[in-house]
Order: C-alpha cells, then structure tokens, then sequence
C-alpha cells in the first residue's frame, strides 16, 4: 500500500509540475538550436534516386541532399554538418510540425492547404515538375487517354492521388488505383505488370526507370506534364528568422548562377569589381548580419556546394543516367522561371 | 505511510466508528478506486489538451469538420459507391467495409484450416500427424508481414491478363487477380440470403426440439443433420420457388483486364492468404489442446460400451474441448482482424491505408489516427463480446 500510494503521490505531482510545453517554434529558436547542436536535421526522402538515397557505401546524396548541405553551410560554415532524417510520405509533415528535423526538403509540393492547415512556410521552389506516367514500351499507350480502364500504381498521401482523380476525371476516364507506400514494393508492383503504369511526380520517373527497373528500354515516359508540383524545402511557422534564412539561401544559389559565379570560380570571384557580386560573396554589404549568419554564408554554400546549375548537373545533368532537361527549372533569363529575389 | 500498526479499534466510541469506516477494506478500496480514476481521467485530460494548445499555437487545424469536405481521390476496391466526389467520411467507411470484409473472410478461412490441421495433428497416421506438425511450425514461426509479402510475390508472378490461367470457362487467374463466373443480379438473392437467416435461427429451435424428443423417446437422432437441413434447405426452396435463375456474368478478355465477373484483386488474395494462414497455425494448436484435453479414460470408457467413432467425437470429444478451445481462439480472431492493417504494405484500401492517405492530404495525423484506434477498439471488443457469448453457451453449466 505505501508503495502505490508513494507512486500516486508522485505521479501526481510530476503532472501538475510539468508545464505544458509546447514544441512550438518561436523566433530565432531553430538557428539557436542548430548552432547548438552543430548539426542541421534536415528531412528526406528515403530513396529517391536523384533527389535524396544513400549511395552504395550509405553516404545520402541528391539534388535535396544538396539543398540541406547548403542551408548547413549558410547556418554552420560546413556543409558536411547535416543528420539526414529519411521520411515517408505519412512522416514528413509530423516531422517538421514536431521539431524532429530543422527542414523539409522530401519532394514536397507547396500548396495552399499545406500551408496553411499544415502550419508550414514554404521556401522558394527549387524544382518545378508535374504528374508523369511510366509506362510499358510495349503497351502501345503513347498519352493518357490511351489509359482507359488501367490499373495505375501510385504512393499515398501524395498530391499524386488527387491529381490523378482530377487528370482522369477531367477527361472522363476510369482507372483503378493501386496504392502502396512503400516504394521498393510499388516500383515491384508496376514492374511485374500488377499496373500498366507508375504515377509519380515527372521529374522522379527517370531515376525509377534507369534505377529500379531490371531493363530500361522495355520502358517509357509518356509526353506531357499533367499537373503542377513546385517542389520546395518547408519549415515551420512562427519562426521567421530561420524561414528566411532558408528562402536565401535558395536565391544565393539562384543568383550565383545568374552572376556566373561557380564553385569552381568563387574564389576568382572574391576579387571581382562587381557590386553585385562582391554583396553574393560577402565582400561589401552585411548580408550575414541580418540573416544572423557569418559574413560568409553565401561564399560558404557556392564553395561548398555549388550554384544551382552546379547542384542540377551533378544529380540530373548530361553525363548522369537520369539526364533530365532543365525544361522549367532554367533561370527567368534563359527560357525558364527561376528568378532569385536580388540580394542588395 | 502505513496505520497498520496502529489498533483498529480507538478508545472513544467516536473515534472507533470513525475508524472503522477508515480500516474497512470496502471503504480502502473504494477510495484507491476513485483516487486512480481521477488519476487516469486527469492524465488524458493534460495529454489531450496539451496536444490541442500545441496545435493550435503551430497554426495546424484541427476537430473533425475535414470528414465533410470532399476527399478528390479514388479508390481500387469498393464494397459501396464511392468516388473521388464523395467525403472523407465515405472514404474512411470504404476503407472499414473493407477492413471488415477481409477480417470476416480470414476468419472463416483460418477456422477452416486450423481445426482441420489441428485435428490432423492428433491423428494415429504417422505421416499426416507429422505434416500437420511441419505446417503448423512453419506458417507460426514465419512474421505475418514476410507471409503477406511472399503471397503478394507470389500473385505478381502469375501471367498476364492475356496469357491468364483459363479455370474451366469459370474464369482466369492471372496478376490481376481471380476473375471468377458470378451469377447475375437477381431479386432471388435477396430473399435467399432472408431464408439463410430464419434457417439459422429455426436450427436453433429444431435442435432443442429433437433433442426432447431423443430424451422422451430414446431413439437417437443427430439434431446437426435437422440443422443443416434448415440452413442450405430454405436458401434453396427460395430459389427453386423463384424458378431457379442460372443467369451467370462469365468474364471475358477486354483490353488491359477482363470484363464481366467479379474479380478478388490481388492485393486482396495476398493479404487474405497471409493472415489467415498465419492464424491457422496458432487455431490449429488451440484445436489440439482442447482435443487432447478430453482425459483418456472417457474415450476409452465410451469405446469399451460400443459407441461409435463419430459419436464419440460428437458427443464426448467436442463439447468438452470447445470450452478449452473458445476462449484462445477469441484472441486468435481479435489479431487477425488487428493483422489485416498489413494492408498498406501490399496496397489493399483498407481502413489503415485510407486513413493514411485521409492524413496526408488533411494533415490532421491525430484525428485519423483517434478514428482508426477508436475503430479497431470496437472491432476488437465487438469480436470478444460475441465470442464470450458463444463461450457461455458451450462452457460447463453448474448445476
């Protein structure tokens, strides 16, 4: 008895003592933290080839792999300094609405809802792609009214499913959808021919097809781009110090490439004459300061990772074998609709 | 603190009544009763509204109006009409129906294979007791999740639709599934399933009947075949009254598939194998436990006055391992229907996996979730009620 009541005591007051403490993120919190810890949690995806999967020796590499590099080289000076959370579709967004990683950067389409409802802040895109179809070489389907009464596997919880419902419905086909989470088993499901096609966002299927596919060429992407998917890196609201650290440090990458300033020139660069890009690598201005961060926050990242154009080619450029046209993701200048906000 | 040293009873009369009623044992524990209720009720209460002030102060919605909003997604299997105009309520009760479809077949096909493995387990043939013995420690020692998957392999690497397995003109298995020959839509079918139903419960009252009537007359008639009679006999006259309609739908080859016939996906097939075989291996044990539990001599006392085997199994074996067997297997049916949540692994649209995507695309994780446990709950619960119901009837009755 002394033992169960001893036990209630305490319990009881363990509970009225505890705070309700709330894991809510206030103002310049996450920046604190990430210097405390001296590592970035930044959250991926499990296996995405191209985008974020661990090599053959588990080293995560990637198109957003590379983007949580540069938001640790901005925050940390190294852009070596990240713990990459792998997430499903169903953890991203606990994920980052708890604490458990820093920054989202898994794929994640930015829209209204998730904005709001979610309690997220979305950086600037980093990737613009759309709703593509993989589909058997064989199967005679050359678009998607040809998929009349197919079987069509795809992953929960992404935008996918309702775009596809919308896709479809719009042109008044029927499909069956079969949805699977986990991706080894959905790639699996399409391949020995469960479904006559594997939905996903366009820019995911090249690396499914040249990776996960036992034979390429038996398949093809069809033409054509179904729905809009602005991929970008998500953080929590409420602390906006650390939101706009992230929104700059895609524009860094943005801009360096517009100013042509590369990894492989940034040093070059440090002596150029230009305002413009003496303010990107820290030379004059205190760009730094204001974000909260070393003066030499963007020299870091184009340093250590790269401009975009760097970023892009090393994971989805010509001599990859994914190799996928930068389309939609060229600068504002150059045909496409990147467009870095200046940093004067 | 402990008064247990102290005398119960106090030198003034006001002190010992009042601490009578301290040292009653009721009095205690009542008191330990209410003080951990308001312990437990207190703790949810900190919990819940901790999560909520969270919620709130992060800018995530939350409350259950999302269930009336419009879900935009389609789904594979559908018990009722759904589509991707309906709510997310309808959604979440495709994925129940569902969920409950496969747990209720699983459970038929478990308890069919179980008792059957299990009473091979107990028989004199020395290859059959040893298969039986083979099967049951191979299917329970293997995870479920591997034999959902390795079922669901399985399936895959059958042909195409276009060089499908032809079952007689019955219909095709192929990576699509079984497409099987169904009878069309008939008004007959619905009064048949009505006489399946009053034949159940007549057998009921039949088998009480003959059961009199063995006692008043002493000729023996086994009230199983009375029953048995009842429940396929009404079905049947229904349908011969109806002028016996034989209109089949045969499924054919069309396009990507097959039309016409009903079809039991793939996923389906996978998922159903892979929890109910995995429950006949623990069934079939429970089944040989209770057999064995039939001491020995009663078998041989009731060999030695010439009963017959059947009636021995009947009549003597049965009703005493049915009290052993009823209540395990209780728990064998409440983990199957919890094991079918292995849907998603496989892509079966059951409750877990619509909820899952119900979660993603609303973002309320901790309302999907509080809906999918409050479900299994009362699935859980509701199977324990009914199979406690069947307890009493076959336990012993004091007398």
């Amino acid at each position: 008895m002394r033992d169960l009541k001893a036990c209630l005591l305490a319990a009881t007051v363990a509970l009225t003592a505890m705070p309700a403490a709330p894991a809510l993120a206030a103002n310049g919190d996450t920046l604190k933290q990430v210097k405390e810890r001296g590592l970035v949690l930044c959250g991926v995806h499990p296996a995405r080839h191209g985008f974020a999967a661990p090599d053959s020796k588990g080293v995560w590499e990637g198109f957003e792999v590379d983007f949580c590099k540069a938001v640790a080289a901005a925050a940390l000076g190294d852009a070596e300094k990240v713990r990459y959370v792998p997430l499903s579709s169903q953890q991203r967004f606990p994920a980052i609405q708890s604490g458990e990683v820093d920054v989202l950067a898994r794929n994640v389409t930015a829209n209204l809802s998730r904005d709001t409802a979610l309690g997220l802040n979305f950086a600037p895109p980093i990737f613009y792609t759309g709703t593509g179809f993989l589909v058997r070489a064989d199967s005679g389907v050359k678009e998607v009214e040809d998929l009349d009464g197919a079987v069509i596997c795809m992953a929960p919880g992404s935008t996918t499913e309702r775009n596809i419902a919308q896709i479809f419905a719009a042109r008044g086909l029927k499909y069956t959808p079969v949805v699977i989470e986990n991706n080894k088993q959905l790639v699996d499901a399409y391949v020995t021919g469960r479904c006559d096609a594997l939905t996903k966002d366009k820019a995911a299927l090249p690396g499914v097809r040249a990776v996960d596919t036992p034979n390429p060429a038996e398949h093809v992407l069809l033409d054509g781009i179904y729905s809009k998917e602005p991929l970008a890196m998500a953080v929590r609201q409420g602390d906006d110090e650390w939101y706009d650290i992230v929104k700059w440090v895609v524009y860094a990458t943005f801009n360096a490439e517009e100013m042509k300033v590369s990894q492989a020139n940034v040093d070059e660069m440090l002596k150029s004459e230009d305002p413009d890009i003496q303010t990107l690598v820290g030379v004059i201005g205190d760009n730094g300061s204001k974000l909260g961060l070393d003066q030499k926050w963007s020299y870091n990242i184009i340093k250590q990772v790269g401009n975009y154009a760097d970023i892009y080619d090393r994971h989805f450029g010509p001599s990859t074998a994914i190799a996928l046209d930068r389309d939609l993701n060229r600068l504002w200048n150059d045909g496409g609709i990147l467009y870095g906000e200046p940093m004067n | 603190m402990s008064f247990s040293h102290l005398p119960i009873k106090g030198s003034s009369p006001l002190r010992s009544q009042f601490a009578g009623v301290l040292y009653s044992q009721a009095f205690r524990s009542t008191i330990y009763q209410v003080a951990m209720a308001i312990f437990v009720l207190f703790a949810g209460y900190y919990l819940y509204s901790n999560v909520m002030e969270n919620l709130r102060a992060q800018n995530i919605a939350t409350g259950f109006r999302f269930l009336s909003e419009v879900s935009q997604f389609q789904i594979g299997e559908t018990l009722i009409e759904y589509s991707a105009r309906d709510t997310y309520f309808r959604a979440l009760l495709v994925g129940l129906l569902n969920t409950l479809a496969v747990s209720a077949v699983g459970i038929v096909v478990a308890t069919v294979l179980g008792f059957s493995v299990g009473i091979a387990r107990t028989s004199d043939n020395w290859l059959l007791g040893k298969l039986a013995r083979f099967y049951v420690e191979i299917v329970r020692n293997i995870p479920v999740i591997l034999q959902v998957i390795f079922w669901s392999v399985v399936i895959r690497n059958l042909p195409a639709p276009r060089g499908a397995f032809e079952l007689w003109g019955a219909g095709f298995l192929s990576n699509r599934g079984l497409t099987l020959a169904m009878p069309l839509g008939h008004p007959s079918h619905f009064w048949m399933l009505m006489g399946l139903i009053a034949g159940i419960i007549l057998s009921v009252g039949a088998a009480k009947l003959v059961r009199r009537r063995n006692e008043k007359t002493g000729k023996h008639v086994d009230s199983l075949w009375v029953s048995l009679a009842l429940i396929v006999g009404l079905p049947l006259l229904v349908w011969l009254v109806f002028g016996a309609p034989l209109e089949m739908s045969v499924p054919q080859r069309t396009g990507f598939s097959f039309s016409g016939g009903s079809t039991l996906s793939p996923e389906f097939v996978a998922l159903l194998m892979g929890i109910s075989i995995y429950a006949s291996g623990f069934i079939a044990e429970i089944v040989r436990s209770g057999i064995q539990a039939t001491p020995r001599g009663q078998i041989e006392a009731a060999k030695t006055i010439g009963l017959k085997p059947w009636f021995i199994t009947r009549y003597i074996i049965m009703p005493q391992a049915l009290r052993v067997i009823v209540p395990p297997l209780t728990s064998q049916y409440v983990s199957l229907s919890k094991n079918s949540s292995i849907a998603v692994v496989v892509g079966y649209p059951d409750l877990v996996n619509i909820g899952n995507t119900v979660m993603n695309q609303t973002g309320q994780a901790v309302e999907a979730v509080a809906i999918m446990m409050i479900v299994y709950l009362t699935i859980s619960v509701a199977t324990s009620l009914v199979m406690n119901f069947y307890n009493r009837l076959v336990a012993i009755k004091e007398r």
